[in-house]
């Protein structure tokens, strides 16, 4: 190749580059869209993990649990715990799958982040009670060992009291066959 | 805030090196989110509990992985991360060997045809 033609395919260089730029973040883009990829999500390290041990109290009339009480549970049916307060606004965007999810025979159990009892039921009664039981975590100290960074938060606990499935974020209604499949 | 400085200052460099998972690009020294503040004492307990500064980041990180650290450690995933500045100094002196300046290449002897055209040339002027 002569010393002229190389200049120019040189010259196209930072073209190429600026190209290839281009098309990594279109594919960013993409994958953000239909939810393949979400650069907020730091991924769970508790994930495959056994559940961290809590003894929670009850947000009357409901019961209170501890991991115990989850985990004796889950020996018959795996457990889904929901983190939720009444002060956010994607738990009440949720509230509708959630239900529909306890509808199809999903053993739910609600833990109340940082939430006063009264507000909590307030919250109840107005978005429905999907919960099969609801703990109080008021000093957020089981949020973080769960390794919470925000509510709503969603756990699937198994057989052996492990974290089979992690969802940081509200249950949105496409999701509901892919959690009722995890139950089997 | 604890009584004792010498446990403040290690309990504010602790909490300088913590993200806030909240805001993501502050530390939890910096942050005013509910999170940063729980985890502001969390720090704290553990440093009069008698924890070390390992104890306490391996705490962090079984809770939140890697990504709690401001500065991240060395691993195979951020390999790139660290290295680049030197790979990058390599490619540069890669390209600035083969890009060099080669020596112009000498200028062959005149043979003897051309020394005596030379001479006719140099005696006609």
């Amino acid at each position: 190749m002569d010393a002229i033609a190389r200049r120019r395919l040189l010259l196209l260089a930072p073209l190429g580059v600026v190209a290839a730029g281009g098309a990594a973040f279109w594919a960013m883009l993409d994958r953000m869209q239909s939810g393949r990829f979400d650069p907020h999500d730091i991924g769970n390290p508790m994930l495959g993990k056994p559940m961290p041990s809590f003894n929670l109290p009850a947000v009357a009339p409901s019961q209170g649990f501890s991991s115990q009480d989850v985990r004796a549970a889950a020996a018959r049916k795996p457990v889904l715990l929901n983190f939720f307060a009444s002060w956010c606004v994607p738990c009440a965007a949720e509230a509708e799958s959630l239900a529909a999810l306890a509808g199809q025979g999903v053993q739910l159990w609600g833990i109340a982040y940082k939430d006063k009892p009264e507000k909590t039921r307030a919250f109840l009664d107005q978005y429905g009670n999907p919960y099969a039981r609801i703990a109080a975590d008021s000093t957020g100290s089981t949020f973080i060992d769960f390794g919470l960074y925000g509510v709503p938060e969603n756990f699937i606990i198994d057989a052996t009291g492990h974290i089979a499935w992690h969802l940081a974020g509200p249950v949105s209604e496409p999701m509901i066959p892919k959690i009722v499949s995890l139950q089997s | 805030m604890l009584a004792n400085p010498i446990q403040e200052t290690r309990a504010e460099q602790l909490g300088s090196q913590l993200r806030c998972l909240v805001c993501q690009n502050e530390s939890i020294e910096d942050s005013n989110a509910d999170l940063a503040k729980d985890l502001r004492a969390i720090v704290r307990q553990r440093i009069q509990a008698g924890d070390t500064d390992n104890q306490i980041m391996a705490w962090m990180v079984a809770r939140y992985g890697n990504f709690v650290r401001l500065r991240p450690p060395l691993t195979a995933a951020t390999f790139l991360l660290w290295f680049t500045p030197a790979l990058a100094l390599l490619a540069g002196a890669g390209a600035a060997f083969l890009g060099r300046r080669r020596p112009v290449a000498l200028v062959p002897p005149l043979t003897p045809a051309e020394q005596a055209r030379l001479t006719e040339l140099s005696r006609t002027a």
